[in-house]
C-alpha cells in the first residue's frame, strides 16, 4: 500500500523524487503537533546544512519539499545517474543531526475580521450546513484556536488546522472567479484566509482587516508555519475605519 | 536609457530566472516559463544568466530603442524581422515587433543590459497572480517605458544581424508535433488506467495560461476516492484534479497542491511544455530519473561550450 498512509509513527521519514528537479520527504500520516514539529525541524536542518544545488524548500502538511538544481551538483563532481541517491544520502544524513533547540516561541495572533453579511457572502450556506445559526457559527469560529501549518495557493495564503467538525462545508460546485482580498473561507475540513484577489472556491464567512502579504516585507508573509491564530469579531464601522 | 512599449500585444511581462527561497511563504518560483531560452538569449547578447529579459506570449509586442543595443530572442516560431537565436544591433530610433506566433505561443527577448526594474524577493519576475514584482506586478501596456541596465562589454554582431547563431533546438523550442518525455509521478498507482496516460493523445484547452497548460482527453480514474494532504508541486509536475483530464504545471503554478500527480515532465522538456497552445495535441513518453539528469548535464557542457565560443568571438 501507499506509504504516505499507513507510515509508522517511529519510521524514518520517505524520501520521494517530485520530477527531476526536486523531493519530497514524508514524515507520515498529518498530526497537527507532531507533523509541525517535524517539518519545521527538517527545514531548519536542510537549511543549516548547506547542501550544494538546493536552492528552494516548501513545507507541506506532513512534508517537506526540496527544490535543486541537478547540473549543481553534477559540477560538485556527482556522476549524472547518482544525482538523487547522493542528495537523498545527504538529506537523510543531515535528518539525524541534532541541532539546538529551536528557541522562537510559538506566536498567538489574533486577527480583527468583520463578518456582516455584506463580507460573509456563503455564512448561510455554512450555517445550514451546520445546522447552525449563523451568529452562532461565527461565535464557534472565533471561539476557536487554530494553527497555520503550511502556506500556500497563493503568496500568503494560510493554510488553517483546527476548524471545528461541525463547520466543515463542501466546497461550492461553480468556483468564484474572484474572491476579495482578505476574505476568510472554509473548503471541506480546511479553513484560510485569500491575502490577494483571486479566483476560489471556498465558502466566504468573512474578512480580515489585516494585509496578509506584502512582498516589501521579510518575510513576504505576515502568518507563519507554526503560528497560533484566533480571530477577533469586529463591526462593518471598525473594519473600514482600520482600512481606510 | 529606455525602450519604448508601443504595443504590449496579447500578455508581454518582465522576466528572469525565476525566484527561489519564497515558496515557505506561498510565493511561486515564477520566472521565465522556458528559462533555459531565456538564458540563451542573454548569452547572445552578453548579458549574465540573471538579467531579466521580457516573455512574449501570441506576439503583438512593438518596441522602440532609444540607444544602441544587442538583443536576442528564442522560443516560438513568431513573426519577426532577426531570426531567433542570433544577436541583432538596434539602433537608436530603431523599431522590434514581434508578430503573431505561428507555431508555440511564447518566446523570451533578451536586450543588452537587461531590464532594469527593482529586484522583490530576489527576483525581477512579474508574478501576475499576487501582483508584484516586474513593472508595478502587472503585465507591460501601451506606452510603458523600461529602463535598461548598463551596456555589458561585450560586442560581437558587428553586423546588423549576427553571423553566428545558438543551437537550433535552443533557440526554436515549438513543435508541431509536442511530445512531453516524463518520469512517473508517486500517485501513478492510485489510477486504475494509468497506462492510458501513454496511449492517448491529449488536447490543451484555452483556459491554460502561466499557471499550467490544462489537457482534456481520455479520463483518468482513480482507483478509490483518498483525501491527499497538500504537499509540494513543481513546474513540469502533471496533477490530476477529480474529473480526471491532467493539468501539466508551469511556472506559476502553486507551491504545493492536493491532487494526485501522476508524472512529472522532465527539466530538458519544460521548454516544450512552454509553447503549448489551445488545440496542439500532446503525448507523453516515460524516461528514467537517471537519463533526465544525463540529458541535463549534456545541455549543461554544450551550454558552456557555447559561452566558451561566444567569447572567443566577443
Amino acid at each position: 500500500m501507499r506509504p504516505r498512509r499507513k507510515a509508522n509513527r517511529f519510521a524514518p521519514p520517505q524520501i520521494k523524487p517530485l520530477g527531476d528537479s526536486a523531493l519530497v520527504v514524508r514524515f507520515g500520516e498529518f498530526e497537527e503537533d507532531k507533523s509541525l514539529d517535524e517539518v519545521s525541524g527538517a527545514m531548519r536542518k536542510i537549511e543549516h546544512a548547506g547542501i550544494p544545488g538546493i536552492v528552494d524548500l516548501a513545507p507541506g502538511y506532513a512534508t517537506l519539499g526540496i527544490f535543486f538544481d541537478p547540473t549543481k551538483i553534477i559540477d560538485t563532481g556527482v556522476e549524472p545517474q547518482f544525482v538523487n541517491a547522493w542528495l537523498e544520502e545527504k538529506i537523510a544524513e543531515s535528518l539525524t543531526r541534532r541541532l539546538p533547540r529551536d528557541k522562537r516561541k510559538v506566536r498567538s495572533i489574533e486577527i480583527p475580521a468583520c463578518f456582516d453579511h455584506i463580507f460573509a457572502v456563503d455564512l448561510a450556506e455554512v450555517a445550514t450546513h451546520s445546522g447552525m445559526p449563523a451568529d452562532e457559527v461565527v461565535d464557534l469560529y472565533c471561539a476557536t484556536e487554530f494553527r497555520v501549518v503550511c502556506l500556500g495557493f497563493t503568496a500568503g495564503f494560510p493554510y488553517l488546522a483546527g476548524l471545528p467538525e461541525k463547520l466543515a462545508t463542501p466546497r461550492r460546485a461553480n468556483p468564484r472567479k474572484e474572491i476579495a482580498a482578505g476574505s476568510i473561507a472554509i473548503g471541506g475540513k480546511q479553513t484560510g484566509i485569500y491575502p490577494s484577489i483571486s479566483p476560489g472556491g471556498w465558502n466566504i464567512i468573512g474578512r480580515a482587516a489585516l494585509r496578509l502579504f506584502d512582498p516589501a516585507n521579510d518575510p513576504p508573509a505576515f502568518l507563519q508555519a507554526g503560528d497560533c491564530v484566533r480571530f477577533s469579531p469586529i463591526t462593518r464601522e471598525q473594519f473600514e475605519r482600520s482600512t481606510s | 536609457m529606455n525602450v519604448t512599449i508601443f504595443r504590449a500585444g496579447f500578455s508581454s511581462t518582465i522576466q528572469d530566472l525565476g525566484r527561489f527561497g519564497s515558496r515557505q511563504s506561498g510565493v511561486s518560483v515564477g520566472g521565465a516559463l522556458d528559462p533555459h531560452a531565456l538564458r540563451v538569449a542573454n548569452l547572445l547578447v552578453g548579458n549574465d544568466d540573471f538579467a531579466a529579459g521580457i516573455e512574449i506570449t501570441f506576439g503583438g509586442l512593438q518596441m522602440g530603442f532609444s540607444d544602441e543595443r544587442l538583443v536576442a530572442w528564442c522560443g516560438g516560431e513568431f513573426e519577426v524581422d532577426i531570426p531567433a537565436g542570433h544577436a541583432a544591433r538596434m539602433r537608436a530610433g530603431d523599431h522590434l515587433t514581434f508578430g503573431k506566433s505561428k507555431v508555440g505561443c511564447r518566446s523570451w527577448l533578451a536586450i543588452a543590459g537587461g531590464v532594469d526594474v527593482p529586484p522583490v524577493l530576489g527576483s525581477r519576475s512579474t508574478d501576475l497572480r499576487a501582483k508584484f514584482g516586474g513593472l508595478d506586478g502587472r503585465a507591460l501596456r501601451d506606452g510603458d517605458e523600461l529602463a535598461l541596465g548598463p551596456r555589458p562589454a561585450f560586442g560581437a554582431a558587428t553586423q546588423k544581424v549576427s553571423s553566428w547563431s545558438a543551437p537550433h533546438d535552443w533557440s526554436n523550442t515549438a513543435r508541431a508535433v509536442p511530445i512531453l518525455r516524463v518520469i512517473r509521478g508517486t500517485d501513478w498507482d492510485l489510477f486504475s488506467n494509468a497506462e492510458t496516460f501513454w496511449r492517448e493523445e491529449f488536447a490543451v484547452t484555452p483556459d491554460s495560461n502561466r499557471m499550467g497548460a490544462r489537457l482534456e482527453g481520455a479520463e483518468l480514474k482513480r482507483k478509490e476516492d483518498v483525501d491527499l494532504v497538500s504537499e509540494a508541486v513543481a513546474p513540469g509536475t502533471i496533477q490530476v484534479p477529480p474529473n480526471g483530464q491532467p493539468i501539466v504545471l508551469l511556472g506559476d503554478c502553486q507551491t504545493i497542491g492536493g491532487y494526485p500527480k501522476i508524472a512529472h515532465v522532465i527539466t530538458i522538456d519544460l521548454p516544450i511544455a512552454a509553447q503549448l497552445r489551445a488545440g496542439d495535441r500532446v503525448r507523453f513518453r516515460e524516461i528514467e530519473l537517471i537519463d533526465a539528469h544525463r540529458l541535463l548535464a549534456e545541455r549543461e557542457r554544450d551550454f558552456a561550450c557555447f559561452r566558451t565560443g561566444l567569447s572567443l568571438r566577443a
